[in-house]
C-alpha cells in the first residue's frame, strides 16, 4: 500500500455544524482550576483585503504552565496538571473573531534543549484555504521572547505578527490578529 | 540561531510531505483561495514538542449512533445506504489507534442541514449529515451513513462539486492533523473540481477516492466503500531505531 500521506481538502463553508456546535467547539483550554496567570484571549482573522474571515476554525494546542504537554510523547520530569486541557478549537464569528479562556504556559525545550518561550500552537482551517496554516501565538514583551529558538528563525521585522498583544480593557485579557495575506501578513509555519 | 547541535534532541522529527502530494494554499482556480493563502513562503520549523505532540480524544463523549448517520433521528433518510469503512495509518503503515475522525456531508439530494446552505433542493428531516467515532486498537473505523448528492456552487459558471464526505482527523500530533474529502469512484466530475484538482500530483489526488468493496457490503442492506486515511509519521520509528 502507498503510504504517502493522504492530502489535504478545505473544510469549505458547511462544517459548523460538525465542527463547531456548543458540543464539539472547545472554549477552554485550561479550566478554572488550572495552575497558571489567566489569559483571556481573541483571535482574528482577516482576508488579504483586511476583511474578517467569518468561516474559519481556529485550533490552539499548548503546554501547561510548567511547560509540559497533556500528551504520552512528552517525557520531561514535570507534573501533569489535572485542570488543564491544552486544546481548544472555536469557529469565528462575523466579526472574524473567536475567544479562549486558557492560562500563559510554561516554556517547553526547542532545538539543541535550548528553552523556547511561551507560545500557543495555532492551526487555522476555513472555506477557501486547502491546508491548515499553522502559526505560533507569542506574548509581547515576555523576555524570553528575546532568546527564543524559533522567533530566531524568522526575519526580524515580521516577528510582532507573531506576538499577541495585552488588552488593557479587560483583565488577562490579549488579543492576536492572523492576517492571512497582504500587509503585516502573519507568519505561517511549514511544520 | 537555530544552528544544528550535536545533543541529542528528545524529539523525532516527523516525515515531511513531498512535492505535489500536498494542494497548496492557492490554487486561483479556487476562487476563494486567492484573498486566503499566504503571499510569503512559509518558515521552515524544526520539530519539537509543541508540534509532535497533540490532542488525543479532546472531547466530548461518542454517542451509540454517533458512527450511524442513518440512526439519528425517529425515521431513515432517503437515499442510498451505504458503510465507509477503512484504517488510519501513519506514514510508516503503523496503525493510528484512538484517532478521532468527524465527518460531515450533504443529504443524498446534495444539501446540507446547515442554515446558509441555499440549493434548492429537499431537506431530509431524518438525517444531519454529522458522525464521530474513534479508531480501534487496529486503526479501524466505520459509519453508515447515505451517499450524498452533488451540489452547485458558486465558484464559476456551472460549478458542481463531485459527491464527497469530510473528514476531520486527529492523529497523535498537532502536525498530522488532517482535514480532506472523500470522493466516490468514477465521479464525472472530478475534472471539472477546483478543489479536488488543487492537489497537483495525479496519483495523490487519487488517494483521496474511496473504493467500492463488496466485502464491505452487505446482502439485502447497503454498499461498502473502503478509505484508507495515512498520517504523517515520525522519521525514524523505534523499530528502526
Amino acid at each position: 500500500m502507498d503510504l504517502t500521506p493522504t492530502p489535504s481538502q478545505t473544510v469549505g463553508p458547511f462544517f459548523h455544524f460538525c465542527l463547531t456546535t456548543d458540543k464539539c467547539c472547545v472554549r477552554s483550554i485550561a479550566g478554572p482550576q488550572a495552575n497558571g496567570e489567566r489569559v483571556l484571549l481573541t483571535v482574528q482573522v482577516l482576508d488579504g483585503n483586511g476583511e474578517p474571515v467569518p468561516d474559519a476554525v481556529i485550533e490552539i494546542w499548548q503546554a501547561n504552565s510548567e511547560g509540559k504537554y497533556n500528551h504520552p510523547d512528552d517525557a520531561q520530569q514535570k507534573t501533569v496538571d489535572p485542570g488543564f486541557l491544552g486544546f481548544g478549537r472555536m469557529g469565528t464569528a462575523e466579526n472574524g473573531s473567536c475567544e479562549f479562556e486558557t492560562i500563559k504556559p510554561g516554556r517547553v525545550p526547542g532545538p539543541g534543549n535550548v528553552p523556547q518561550a511561551p507560545h500557543l500552537n495555532v492551526a487555522v482551517f476555513g472555506r477557501g484555504m486547502l491546508r491548515q496554516l499553522c502559526t505560533r501565538i507569542y506574548f509581547a514583551g515576555d523576555l524570553a521572547n528575546q532568546n527564543d529558538p524559533i522567533l530566531a528563525l524568522v526575519p526580524e521585522e515580521r516577528r510582532d505578527t507573531l506576538m499577541a498583544h495585552a488588552d488593557s480593557t479587560r483583565p488577562g485579557g490579549w488579543r492576536f490578529t492572523v492576517r492571512l495575506q497582504g500587509e503585516d501578513e502573519t507568519v505561517f509555519f511549514d511544520l | 540561531m537555530g544552528q544544528s547541535t550535536n545533543q541529542r534532541s528528545i524529539v523525532t522529527p516527523y516525515r515531511r510531505h513531498q512535492a505535489g502530494s500536498q494542494p497548496n494554499s492557492l490554487y486561483e482556480p479556487y476562487r476563494a483561495s486567492v484573498r486566503r493563502a499566504p503571499s510569503q513562503p512559509l518558515i521552515f520549523l524544526p520539530h519539537t514538542l509543541s508540534e509532535v505532540t497533540g490532542p488525543i480524544y479532546p472531547h466530548g463523549e461518542i454517542g451509540e449512533t454517533d458512527n450511524d448517520l442513518t440512526r439519528q433521528h425517529a425515521g431513515e433518510p432517503l437515499g442510498e445506504r451505504i458503510i465507509v469503512t477503512g484504517r488510519v495509518l501513519d506514514s510508516n503503515g503503523h496503525p493510528v489507534p484512538h484517532a478521532l475522525i468527524e465527518l460531515w456531508q450533504a443529504n443524498s439530494a446534495g444539501r446540507y442541514a446547515h442554515a446558509i446552505d441555499q440549493h434548492p433542493a429537499p431537506r431530509d428531516p431524518n438525517f444531519t449529515g454529522t458522525g464521530r467515532t474513534l479508531t480501534d486498537e487496529g486503526g479501524m473505523y466505520r459509519f453508515v451513513t447515505i451517499k450524498p448528492g452533488p451540489y452547485p456552487w458558486l465558484n464559476h459558471y456551472n460549478a458542481w462539486r463531485p459527491a464527497h464526505i469530510h473528514f476531520s482527523v486527529f492523529g497523535r500530533a498537532f502536525l498530522s492533523r488532517l482535514v480532506t474529502q472523500m470522493y466516490f469512484p468514477g465521479d464525472p466530475l472530478f475534472a471539472f473540481d477546483p478543489i479536488y484538482q488543487s492537489v497537483p500530483d495525479e496519483k495523490a489526488r487519487q488517494r483521496m477516492i474511496s473504493r467500492f468493496d463488496l466485502e464491505t457490503t452487505q446482502p439485502q442492506w447497503a454498499t461498502g466503500y473502503k478509505f484508507d486515511i495515512v498520517l504523517r509519521g515520525p522519521e525514524a520509528t523505534p523499530f528502526e531505531s
